[in-house]
């Protein structure tokens, strides 16, 4: 059974296509971009920010560097990052299929359920790898530009370097998975096409709508339901001790997005003549 | 559909709608074990479709098919790795090399042993012609080494069927002799070589047994001798006195003659002993200046069959 759904040497195979690929560098590349740009423009312009202004720890970020990651990840969230999750995701199954390439795989013969599991833990490797970047270029630079010391946390409390490199990381791995909803939704969406650009807007555009819907107060109802609702909540991984309620909240969301999502795009895939 | 030895591939009322056109419009195939089956039929008459539905890529509307033994769809995965294919052209990834390319595609094949993989990628490239090519990427490939590439990754396995979808499309003279070569030598290890096309001498020079396409129905199917016996044998005679052997012909119960000047042009059975015909010619005090069977070509049936010129009729 395990067989029929994972193959490693697939998992290897498909990390390799995703990495040969230029334009999987050039989004890494732009992802690290993101604390470069903002702790640049934070140190040509520390004096004239007043603490609470800008984004969140906006203003901590010239005290101690190590808060340029989280900073960062706060600007990331809404759009960049989901931008870059919606190629991905939405060029699984579109992109093999505009290729002509998802026809010779099947005929390998590849298997569908055993494609999607692979395809789908590509792009969750990719979004690890693509936090990861953002969390180590923001502690980099961070460190190169300002101080770098104890970290002072939300609640008051002080941690140590290390420690906040830890947490530097679990926001990474959070961030990471509050990404897993949207990527199996983008390859449910990748199923439906052979244009992966149709795919990856169609992904992007869900993610839009969701975050607006959360924002609209008529639809609290709605809110603990949407994929993005729990996106902005790692701050809470920066509290003594870490706040886990939302957090757990949102494994379990992502979860279930991953199985009806999953589920949806195996009953698409298996179900559809490959004519491309 | 009883278990068939002898047949590699086997369909019965075979039909694929695309909305309410037929693209496959009920055919049986039967595909002997070791043949080269050529599947020839214009543009659009439904070959590719046909290919798709024997790989479990499509479903089929209707109609059985049955590969190497094996029912299709339901036990598609255990006969795909015993066949190879080319469908509708060569498809790669552009970014990558030709060879990481095969090794991607031999990687997606869970009953493939990674121990062998990179020998077999390289042995079924140098097979194609292309290992000078192997580290290029493919985008950098003239359409004609794609479609190489693509019968590579046909060949990474020993193979019992290849199902070859229009191989030699895009390729020059000379790489079309080459493709034509190699798929003679895979004939001669004894694998079934369905090979679809649009071209009749590709098939003529090819294969051992043929079906005709047109517009999702086969028209004709069999060995090509077999075929080749539709057609209608003519008799040519050229004489001095072409009354008299208009008679000496219908004594020898050839009724059907035209007649064009001294020459006598008559449909004939194959069989025809034309020894014997000359001897009675030759009897009646008759000058014979020319006296032969001519064998039907099957260019000319096939025209007959699927329509002038090969236009696409849909
Ligand atoms: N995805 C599709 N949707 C609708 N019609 C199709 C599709 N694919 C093929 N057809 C139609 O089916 C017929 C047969 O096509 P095809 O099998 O590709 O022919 P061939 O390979 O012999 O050139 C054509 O008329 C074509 O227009
Ligand atoms: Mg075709």
């Amino acid at each position: 059974m395990f067989a029929r759904l994972f193959s490693a040497s697939l998992m290897l195979s498909e990390l390799r296509v995703m990495f040969t690929r230029r334009r999987t560098w050039a989004m890494l590349a732009a992802i690290a971009m993101i604390p470069i740009l903002l702790a640049t423009a934070v140190y040509l312009s520390a004096d004239q920010i007043a603490p609470g202004e800008g984004p969140p720890f906006l203003d901590r970020v010239t005290q101690n560097g190590l808060f340029t990651g989280f900073t960062a990840m706060l600007l990331a969230m809404p759009l960049f990052l989901p931008l870059t999750m919606s190629v991905v995701s939405g060029d699984t199954i579109a992109g093999e299929a505009g290729l002509g390439t998802l026809r010779y795989l099947l005929i390998a013969p590849v298997g569908r359920a055993r494609l999607l599991v692979v395809k789908y833990l590509a792009t969750l490797v990719f979004a690890l790898v693509g936090t990861f970047v953002l969390m180590i270029a923001g502690a980099i630079i961070g460190a190169i530009l300002f101080p770098v010391g104890p970290v002072t946390l939300l609640s008051g409390d002080v941690i140590q370097i290390p420690e906040a490199l830890g947490r530097m990381a679990i926001v990474a791995l959070y961030t990471t998975v509050s990404m897993m909803g949207m990527l199996a939704l983008g390859l449910f969406i990748s199923t439906l096409t052979t244009i992966p650009v149709g795919a990856m807007t169609g992904v992007l555009v869900a993610s839009g709508v969701s975050q607006i819907l959360d924002n609209l107060p008529q639809l609290a109802w709605l809110h603990e339901w949407l994929f993005t609702h729990y996106w902005l909540d790692f701050a809470d991984i920066l509290r003594q001790p870490i706040e886990l309620g939302s957090l757990g909240a949102n494994v379990i969301l992502q979860l279930g997005y991953v199985a009806v999502f999953g589920a949806l795009a195996y009953g698409r895939l298996a179900s559809k003549d490959i004519l491309s | 559909m009883k278990a068939q030895g002898q047949l590699a591939i086997e369909t019965v009322g075979l039909e694929k709608a695309f909305g309410d056109q037929k693209a496959v419009a009920g055919i049986s195939l039967s595909v002997p074990r070791g043949s080269v089956f050529g599947f020839l039929g214009p543009n659009g008459s439904g070959k590719t479709t046909t290919i798709r539905m024997m790989l479990g890529l499509a479903e089929a509307t209707k109609g059985q098919i049955n590969l190497l033994g094996y029912e299709i769809p339901k036990k598609v995965a255990e006969v795909l790795p015993k066949v190879g294919a080319l469908v509708e052209g060569p498809a790669f990834y552009p970014y990558m090399s030709g060879r990481n390319n095969l090794i991607r595609m031999d990687s997606a094949d869970r009953n493939s042993n990674p121990q062998t993989r990179e020998q077999r990628v390289d042995s079924a490239l140098e097979r194609v012609g292309l290992s000078n090519a192997a580290k290029k990427k493919v985008h950098a490939y003239s359409l004609g080494m794609k479609q190489r590439l693509g019968l590579a990754n046909a060949l990474l396995k020993p193979r019992e069927l290849l199902i070859l979808d229009e191989p030699t499309n895009g390729l020059d003279p000379q790489g079309t002799r080459e493709v034509r070569n190699l798929i003679r030598s895979l004939a001669a290890e004894g694998i079934t070589i369905f090979l679809s096309s649009h071209l009749l001498t590709e098939i003529e020079q090819l294969c051992s047994h043929v079906a005709v396409m047109r517009a999702g129905e086969i028209v004709a199917q069999g060995s090509l001798n077999e075929l080749r016996s539709n057609g209608q044998t003519r008799l040519m005679l050229v004489v001095d006195q072409v009354a008299e052997a208009k008679e000496v012909l219908k004594a020898a119960g050839i009724s059907k003659t035209e007649t064009l000047g001294q020459k006598l042009v008559s449909s004939v059975d194959r069989e025809l002993d034309v020894a014997k015909l000359n001897k009675a010619l030759v009897a009646k005090n008759i000058a014979v200046s020319e006296l032969r069977l001519e064998n039907p070509s099957l260019e000319e049936y096939f025209v007959d069959l699927t329509g002038e010129g090969f236009e696409v009729v849909r």
